[in-house]
């Protein structure tokens, strides 16, 4: 049963994505328009099963550090309508398994000295990968608002804590080496990308970040709507990675996309063949 | 010891748009060439399929498909007083790595510069007089003309695939393409992309604004098409994810799709991937390139000697490769000696948002390459007097996929976090779109490449370093560029119009465009420029040097029509010319 709603909820997005490659199969027609219909409030209307995620478990921030990330994300995107909280949609997970990978450890950044302070226009040039930073940043942070205002960051009020992120984001809080404005642009990017990621990476949860703005997701044919019905919104429940992998859009999808995972072309055959 | 591996006719180090272009011309013509790629081997199926390929965070965020800073990186300062520091991460532009280049995961705007792009001084001085050009402006000409180049852009156009509405027909101007370009031989091989709302509502106020308003050409190909050597490409579908993606639908034009087929189907095509050139090799005379040193991942030293060598592995490779190995002179900003790394320039971009509380749009429909443009503010299109700078911009609206991490507009003045920002995070996301004023850069005495003294990469290379800023001209054409985008806010009727002019220093904290140009430019006279109009090196006749590290300064425009043009232009004389009569090739 619940299978069926999920097929029939991933038909819709099919119906919608199928019409743009199955040029006049009329059959299909009168079927896809009612099921574009069906799926027409995709803003959490019709509440969409979740797929299985991965387990809810933190490998690199303390709890202490797990209660700064989680109030601090909520307070930059608050539980307020519309939409879920940071928190709700999964970003303390994605921050911390970020800061567990391969980025939080540095990949992709160049660490060879010697190290010193530039301008602006250099940008980063700290020693510290972005899971010191966390670490280093949170801790000075505690600090803070411990002697400020007698109590760690996430046991304060939402207006104390929006003072204290302000002043990060203005600069005006001393966290040692770190400057203020840069652990909290860090944060600030993280918690956007713990929102709006694909929801394999911890955060999104549920698509809840997609669609609060209407964003379809990964499966994406608009050859037959980006010149059609100017002005009106393309709404379809969205899409993400692993909902194509775990095979619940591919029966319906158009058979130039998604549900077509090519055959492997043969090391030096290039092109797309005939 | 290096290993010594047997002699080709050729070799190209790096194998992206231009190492792919001379790859499959040479071998047709029946010569070996081996491609030596740093980066890993990569084809459509299955490294470039959906879903994964769409994935935001991986590939646009985390930048899975470029040059790793940990590996090698830039160092960056705007003005020779300061002390240049690595770019710990690479944000502002981003180098490609891997077959193909910066060919897969680029967008595919694809232009010809302007006749007056290539005749930049000449021009300029003819037009304004001596006075208008600025004491420290280094812009000179080109040493080749548009008509010289046009056989070339049509080859590149119809090799590629190319989409788009001719505006000059050998003369006779087309209605619906840009009336300002230089005469074209033909039509493009390819109808013009589909035009989303932002676009059309774009076309339609610019026109009642009295400009002339066209679909941008582009490298997302628009049927299913087989060029002349018989590589086959598939039709765009507008899935929004391009720059900084691979593209699933064998529709964005690539090395992999429009030129690497062709070589390696005349079996005289040797592709190594994974294998970093470090240095040129040249004999005593040191006018005579005999190898290069390569190392592959297991650390293994390599010298592959070729009869003719292509150095195609991007402008900062490529003006790095030539210092290292000690080819020519390198540029003294102090005493403006030495032409290696000499005019580097860049793109100055000036960036609006318009808000509509009436239009919705579905900003994730779209392509790297679908939008709408108008030319009058570009190049010498329009008076310049007592304007305060020469050169100019395109200035379109190119709907390349609302990505939710890098695109939320919100109005001027919202918070950047918090109920305020969400809310119109949610409100605005369908209902706002860009603008970008594309400007050209003229080159400066004080900006320029060389060697790092004291940063090296994984290899132990040096690092190359820029000095780059802003010149006088690029904060002054911003500002009139801005004041255009806002007219064409209130002409499109926006509820709110955010324009974003240049201020201040060049910063390399913000993407602006992979668009570097410069530093072994090319030229009529060995005594102000590195290479010929044959992209030959006038102190090393058996190597060139191919890419935009070419342009003596950058026009308003994408590179890469340009750097491919020229790419076949070196082919064709290399073969005409060159390997009948090897030495400098003349006029
Ligand atoms: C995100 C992005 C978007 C872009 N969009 C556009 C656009 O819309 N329109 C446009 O005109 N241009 C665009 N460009 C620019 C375009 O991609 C380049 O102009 C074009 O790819 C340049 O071709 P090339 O052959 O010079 O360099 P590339 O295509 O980058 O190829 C160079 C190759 O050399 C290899 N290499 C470098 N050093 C070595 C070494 N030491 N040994 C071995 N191999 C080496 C590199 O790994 C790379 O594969 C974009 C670029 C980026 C990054």
């Amino acid at each position: 049963m619940a299978d069926e709603i999920k097929r029939r909820e991933f038909v819709a997005i099919v119906g919608v994505l199928g019409a743009t490659a199955v040029a006049g199969c009329s059959s299909t027609a009168p079927q896809q328009s009612a099921q574009n219909s069906a799926a027409a409030p995709s803003n959490g209307a019709q509440a969409q099963k979740a797929l299985a995620t991965e387990p809810e478990a933190f490998t690199f921030l303390t709890p202490p550090e797990q209660a700064f990330v989680s109030a601090a994300c909520d307070r930059i995107i608050p539980a307020e309508p519309p939409g879920p909280s940071a928190s709700q949609a999964g970003v303390p997970y994605y921050i911390d398994h970020q800061l567990a990978g391969a980025w939080g450890n540095g990949a992709r950044m160049y660490r060879p000295g010697p190290w010193r302070q530039g301008t602006p226009e250099q940008g980063y040039q700290l020693a510290l990968v972005p899971a010191e930073v966390y670490r280093a940043a949170i801790r000075a942070i505690d600090e803070h608002c411990n002697k400020k205002y007698n109590g760690n960051f996430s046991g304060l009020t939402p207006a104390q804590q929006d003072e204290a992120l302000g002043g990060l984001e203005k600069g005006s809080i001393d966290l040692g080496v770190i400057p203020a404005t840069t652990f909290f642009s860090m944060l600030l990017a993280n918690t956007i990308e713990g929102y709006f990621a694909d929801p394999l990476y911890g955060g999104n949860r549920d698509k809840a970040g997609w669609k609060m703005i209407g964003f379809p997701g990964v499966a994406a044919v608009y050859t037959r709507h980006i010149d059609q019905d100017y002005g009106k919104q393309y709404v379809v429940p969205p899409v993400s990675i692993a909902d194509v992998q775990q095979g619940l859009v591919q029966d319906d999808m158009d058979q130039m996309h998604v549900a077509m995972v090519r055959a492997m072309q043969p090391r030096n055959s290039f092109g797309k063949g005939r | 010891m290096a290993t010594k591996l047997k002699s080709v006719d050729a070799l190209t180090i790096g194998v992206g748009w231009t190492g792919g272009i001379i790859a499959a011309e040479l071998t047709k013509a029946g010569l070996h060439v081996v491609g030596l790629e740093r980066g890993e081997y990569r084809n459509t199926s299955p490294d470039f399929q959906v879903p994964q390929v769409h994935d935001e965070l991986s590939y646009a965020v985390r930048l899975k498909l470029f040059q790793d800073a940990g590996v090698e990186t830039v160092t960056f300062r705007n003005d020779a007083s300061q002390t240049a520091l690595p770019l710990r991460y690479l944000i502002g532009f981003l180098p490609g790595t891997g077959l193909g280049g910066a060919g897969v995961h680029w967008n595919g705007t694809t232009w010809r510069f302007l006749p007056w792009d290539f005749e930049t001084r000449s021009k300029t001085i003819a037009r304004y007089g001596a006075s208008m050009l600025a004491p420290e402006c280094t812009s000179q000409d080109w040493g080749i003309t548009y008509a010289e180049l046009e056989p070339f852009y049509d080859r590149f156009e119809y090799q590629a695939g190319i989409a788009g509405k001719a505006g000059n027909l050998k003369g006779k101007i087309q209605p619906g393409g840009n009336p300002f370009e230089g005469p074209r031989s033909r039509e493009y091989p390819n109808p013009p992309m589909k035009t989303a709302y932002q676009s059309a509502l774009f076309r339609d106020a610019t026109a009642k604004l009295g400009y002339h308003p066209f679909v941008m050409p582009s490298a997302n190909v628009t049927t299913a098409y087989t060029n002349p050597d018989g590589a086959t490409f598939g039709a765009c579908v507008y899935c929004g994810y391009c720059e900084r993606f691979a593209c699933e639908m064998y529709a964005k034009s690539s090395p992999q799709l429009a030129v690497l087929p062709v070589a390696l189907k005349t079996g005289r095509y040797d592709l190594r991937e994974g294998v970093n050139v470090v240095r040129i090799n040249l004999d005593n005379t040191r006018r005579r390139a005999v190898s290069v040193t390569y190392v592959d991942g297991a650390g293994g030293e390599f010298e592959q000697p070729a009869d003719m060598i292509f150095l195609t592995s991007f402008i900062l490779n490529n003006v790095r490769m030539l210092l290292i190995s000690g080819i020519g002179t390198p540029y003294d900003p102090s005493t403006g000696r030495g032409n290696v790394g000499r005019n580097y320039a860049y793109q100055a971009n000036t960036g609006a948002t318009y808000f509509f509380e009436d239009k919705t749009f579905n900003p994730f429909m779209g392509s790297g390459a679908n939008g709408m443009v108008f030319d009058d503010f570009n190049g010498d299109n329009f008076d310049h007097a007592g304007a305060g700078f020469i050169g100019g911009a395109d200035i379109n609206v190119n709907p390349t996929g609302g990505r939710p991490i890098q695109y939320h507009p919100v109005p001027p003045g919202t918070p950047s976090w918090g109920v305020a920002w969400k809310q119109a995070v949610a409100k605005w996301y369908s209902h706002a779109f860009n603008a970008n004023a594309q400007g050209g850069v003229q080159s400066y005495r004080a900006n320029y490449l060389d060697l790092d003294p004291t940063y090296r990469d994984a290899f132990g290379l040096p690092l190359l370093r820029m000095t780059f800023d802003w010149g006088p001209y690029e904060l002054k054409q911003s500002a009139y560029m801005a004041d255009v985008l806002g007219k064409v806010g209130k002409a499109l009727g926006a509820s709110q119009t955010a324009v974003r002019p240049l201020k201040g220093h060049y910063t390399t904290q913000a993407y602006q465009s992979t668009h570097n140009t410069g530093g072994a430019i090319m030229g009529s006279s060995p005594a102000s420029s590195v290479v010929n109009k044959y992209l030959q090196s006038w102190d090393v006749p058996n190597l060139f040097v191919l890419g935009a590290s070419a342009f003596p300064q950058n026009a308003g425009y994408n590179p890469t029509g340009t750097v491919c043009a020229l790419a076949y232009h070196t082919a064709d004389a290399v073969l005409k010319r060159y390997v009948k009569k090897p030495g400098p090739l003349a006029g």
